[in-house]
C-alpha cells in the first residue's frame, strides 16, 4: 500500500514534469479557429494571412487620418471615409501590398450653401460612378457625378412618426442598381431608409421585430413611472451597417443586441433581406450565426456577444463579419455555416484595436481599423483558396474536382467539419451513397445522411429483392407449417384407429 | 405444472425455478394485476431473475449509447463517465426503493424492501424489451422516419412508469387511490433524500477543507 503510494507519487510528479511544456503549448491559442458540432473549439490553419497594414505614412497621406469610418471598393479603387478630417480618400489598389492614394476629396461644385463634407461617414458609389455620400454633419445624403459636380441631395424623410425637431444623422448607405438610397441614420430605428433614385422618400425596410414576453409586461405593468424609464424600453433595434451583395439582396448587421436574445434567438446578429425587408438568411448551420458562441465569457479585454460592426458578402456568397468587441472576423458560407473565425484584440499586425470597415476584393479583405486609423490587407493562404476552390468548384456542378479539393483541404486540417461534410455531398452527387454515409456520419450531419441512406436503402432493397421476399415467406410459412405438422400429429394421436390398436396390445 | 416441465427440460430444479421466474416477468408484463400479485404472494419471482432484468437494463442502456443511429442520439465521447452514467439508473432505482419501503412500511404496506425492489426490477422488463430491438431498427431509418422511434421510445418509459406503479399497489395490497397517493409521496420522499445527501456532502467537503486548512496554517507557522 505505502509503496503504491509512494509509486503513485513519484508518477505524478515525473507526469508533472513531462507535462509542463505539452500544457504550455497547449493552451497557445490558435489565430484562426472553428466551431465544431459539439461547439468545442477546434484550431485551424491560417485561411487568410496580413499582406499589409497601411497607416496614414504608409499611405503618404500629409494630414494623417482621424478616426476613419467608411469603407467601400468600386473596381480596383477603395473610398474611405476620414470622418474626423471631413474627407473621402481615393486609393488605387494594384495589389494587397500596393496601395496607392489617387484623389483626396474634401468638397465639391454645385450651387449649394456648403460644398464641403462634416463629418462623412459612409461612402457608395453606382455603376457609372457617381459618389452617394452619407453627410452626417450636415444632414444629409449627397449625389455626385464622377468629376464631383453636386447633383442632387436626399433629406431627411418625411414622416408623421418622426420628430422634426431631431436632426437627421444619415450613417451608413448602401445604393442597388438604380441608384435607390437605403440609410441607415442614428436614432431612426424603424428600418432601413429607403429613397427612390429621384430623391422621395419611399418608406422603412427590414424593421427588427420587437420581442418582448409576458414577464417583461407584467414587470413593466408593476413598475413606477421612475422605475419604468430606468427599463430597457420595446424598440427595435438599429442596424449598424448595410451591404449589398451581388444579387441585389442587402445584408444588415447589428451588434445592439444582447446575449440572452441571441441565445433564444429573439435577435439576429446579421440578416439578408430581400425587396419586401425580409429576413431570407439562411440558418442551416450547427451554430447559429452571431460570431463567438461563447457570449459571457470576459477576459481579453472584450466582454458580452461578438459585436458585428460590418459585414462583406462575397462572389461566392461566403459572408465575412467584422467582431468589433473581439478584433475577429467570422465567415460564413450561403448555409450558414461558419467557414472561418480569426483575429484578436491587440496591436501586432492582423489584430485589431476598434475595426469599423469591412470590403472585399475578389478573395481579399479590407479591414479599416478606426483607432489605429489603419488599412490591413488580408489575402488568402494556399489553405484558404483551397477551400474556396472547392466551395466554388461545388457550386458550379463540378462535384468530383469539389470532392477532390475537399480531400486536400481535409489533408491540411483534420479537424474542419466542413472538409468531411464537403466530401460527402461531393460523393452524394456522384451516387457513392455508402462512402457518403461514412463522411455525415463523422460529422454528425443527420440531414445529408438520411439523403444519402434513403437512396442507399433504396438499392439495396432493390438488390436484395429475391431474399427479402424468400425470409418474409419462410417466416410465413415456417410457423403455418409447424402448426400443420402438430395438427397432424394430434390427428393421429387421437385417431381411433390407433387408439384401438393401443387398447388391443 | 410449469415447474415440473421446465424441470425436466434443465435438469435442475434451482436453474428451473430461476428459468421459470425469469418467464414470470413476461407474464407480469401483460398481466400486470395477476402477476405482480402472484410475484410475492405466490412467490413467482426470485431475486436473481429480479437482478438479471435489472442488468439487461443496464446493458441495454449501454449498448444504446454506442449502436443507436447517430440522427437520434449523438454522444459526446469525451465527456462520458460510464459509471455516472450507469448510476442515472441506479440512483433513482435505489432512492425509490427506499423511499417507497420506508413511507409504506409505515402505512400498512405489506411488502418488504426486498420484494419493492424485486417488484420495481419486474417491472423494468419493457424497457430492454423493447429498447433493443428499436436500437437495431434505428438504423434503417432516415431523419423524418425518427417520429417512429421517439414514440416507441416514449411508449416503452411509459409503459415501465405504469406497471412500477401497479406493482406497488398490488405487493403493497392498495387501493388505485392510496397507491397514487404514495406514488406522488415516494416522489416527494425521493426529493427529501436527495436534498439531505446533499447537504450531507457539502458539509462533509467543507469539514475537510477546514481541518486541511488548519493543517496547512499550522504547517506554516512551524
Amino acid at each position: 500500500m505505502k509503496r503504491w503510494k509512494i509509486t503513485g507519487t513519484v508518477l505524478a510528479l515525473a507526469g508533472m514534469l513531462l507535462c509542463t511544456p505539452g500544457t504550455a503549448e497547449a493552451e497557445e491559442t490558435s489565430y484562426t479557429y472553428n466551431y465544431d458540432y459539439w461547439g468545442d473549439v477546434q484550431y485551424s490553419p491560417d485561411l487568410y494571412s496580413v499582406s499589409k497594414v497601411f497607416t496614414s505614412s504608409d499611405l503618404g497621406l500629409e494630414q494623417k487620418m482621424v478616426s476613419p469610418s467608411g469603407l467601400y471598393v468600386y473596381k480596383d479603387l477603395i473610398y474611405v471615409c476620414d470622418s474626423g478630417n471631413n474627407r473621402i480618400l481615393e486609393i488605387k489598389r494594384h495589389s494587397a501590398e500596393a496601395l496607392d492614394v489617387t484623389r483626396i476629396i474634401d468638397g465639391f461644385q454645385g450651387d449649394v450653401d456648403v460644398t464641403t463634407f462634416s463629418n462623412p461617414t459612409d461612402v457608395a458609389v453606382s455603376e457609372e460612378g457617381c459618389f452617394f455620400i452619407a453627410d452626417q454633419g450636415n444632414a444629409r445624403i449627397l449625389k455626385l457625378d464622377p468629376d464631383l459636380n453636386y447633383l442632387m441631395q436626399f433629406d431627411k424623410p418625411v414622416d408623421n412618426t418622426l420628430d422634426p425637431a431631431v436632426a437627421f444623422q444619415p450613417n451608413k448607405i448602401t445604393i442597388d442598381t438604380a441608384d435607390r438610397v437605403y440609410c441607415i441614420a442614428t436614432g431612426i430605428n424603424k428600418g432601413l431608409i429607403k429613397y427612390e433614385s429621384d430623391g422621395t422618400f419611399s418608406g422603412f425596410v427590414g424593421a427588427t421585430k420587437v420581442t418582448y414576453d409576458w414577464t417583461d409586461y407584467i414587470w413593466k405593468r408593476l413598475a413606477t413611472q421612475e422605475q419604468r424609464t430606468q427599463m430597457e424600453s420595446f424598440v427595435p433595434t438599429e442596424y449598424d451597417n448595410i451591404y449589398m451583395d451581388y444579387e441585389g439582396f442587402i445584408y444588415a448587421c447589428t451588434g445592439a443586441v444582447s446575449s440572452d436574445d441571441l441565445r433564444s434567438g429573439q435577435a439576429d446578429a446579421v440578416r439578408k433581406l430581400n425587396l419586401m425587408g425580409n429576413d431570407i438568411l439562411v440558418r442551416n448551420g450547427e451554430w447559429p450565426v452571431y460570431g463567438d458562441l461563447y457570449l459571457n465569457g470576459s477576459g481579453g479585454g472584450y466582454e458580452g456577444p461578438s459585436y458585428f460592426s460590418d459585414v462583406t458578402v462575397m462572389e461566392n456568397d461566403i459572408y465575412v463579419c467584422l467582431d468589433r468587441n473581439r478584433g475577429r472576423l467570422f465567415g460564413y458560407d450561403d448555409q450558414g455555416r461558419m467557414v472561418f473565425a480569426f483575429g484578436g484584440n491587440g496591436n501586432m499586425d492582423g489584430y485589431f484595436r476598434k475595426p469599423v470597415a469591412l470590403e472585399h476584393i475578389g478573395h481579399e479583405l479590407y479591414v479599416l481599423d478606426t483607432l489605429d486609423c489603419a488599412i490591413t490587407t488580408f489575402v488568402p493562404t494556399e489553405f484558404g483558396n483551397l477551400v474556396y476552390s472547392a466551395i466554388e468548384l461545388f457550386d458550379q456542378g463540378k462535384y468530383e474536382e469539389s470532392g477532390e479539393a475537399w480531400k486536400r483541404v481535409m489533408a491540411l486540417n483534420g479537424n474542419y467539419d466542413l472538409a468531411y461534410i464537403g466530401i460527402g455531398r461531393a460523393l452524394l452527387r456522384q451516387e457513392k451513397y455508402k462512402e457518403a454515409m461514412e463522411y455525415f456520419e463523422i460529422k454528425y450531419d443527420d440531414e445529408n445522411y438520411s439523403k444519402a441512406f434513403k437512396q442507399y436503402r433504396k438499392e439495396w432493397v432493390e438488390e436484395h429483392i429475391v431474399w427479402i421476399i424468400v425470409v418474409i415467406l419462410l417466416l410465413f410459412l415456417i410457423p403455418l407449417g409447424i402448426g400443420k405438422i402438430r395438427a397432424l400429429k394430434h390427428e393421429i394421436d387421437t385417431d381411433e384407429y390407433f387408439q384401438m390398436q393401443e387398447k388391443k396390445l | 405444472m410449469t415447474t415440473a416441465q421446465s424441470r425436466s427440460k434443465s435438469g435442475h430444479p434451482r436453474l428451473g425455478k430461476y428459468w421459470d421466474s425469469l418467464k414470470f416477468a413476461l407474464y407480469c408484463m401483460t398481466h400486470p394485476l395477476d402477476g405482480f400479485w402472484d410475484l410475492t404472494h405466490e412467490k413467482r419471482g426470485t431475486m436473481a431473475a429480479a437482478n438479471t432484468i435489472l442488468i439487461l437494463s443496464l446493458v441495454v442502456r449501454i449498448l444504446k449509447l454506442r449502436y443507436t443511429s447517430f440522427i437520434v442520439m449523438q454522444v459526446y465521447w469525451e465527456d462520458l463517465n460510464i459509471f455516472l452514467y450507469l448510476a442515472s439508473i441506479l440512483l433513482p432505482l435505489g432512492l425509490w426503493v427506499i423511499g417507497n419501503w420506508a413511507l409504506t412500511t409505515l402505512f400498512d404496506g405489506k411488502g418488504r424492501l426486498g420484494q419493492v425492489y424485486m417488484a420495481t426490477c419486474y417491472a423494468l422488463t419493457p424497457y430492454p424489451l423493447i429498447q433493443f430491438p428499436l436500437m437495431i431498427l434505428s438504423n434503417g431509418f432516415t431523419k423524418d422516419e425518427m417520429q417512429f422511434y421517439s414514440v416507441l421510445s416514449m411508449l416503452s418509459l411509459i409503459y415501465t412508469v405504469i406497471l412500477i406503479i401497479t406493482a406497488m399497489g398490488q405487493i403493497h395490497e392498495y387501493g388505485v387511490g392510496k397507491n397514487l397517493l404514495f406514488t406522488v409521496a415516494t416522489l416527494f420522499a425521493m426529493l427529501v433524500m436527495i436534498f439531505l445527501m446533499m447537504i450531507f456532502f457539502s458539509m462533509i467537503s467543507q469539514g475537510v477543507s477546514y481541518f486541511i486548512s488548519l493543517a496547512r496554517e499550522m504547517l506554516f507557522r512551524m
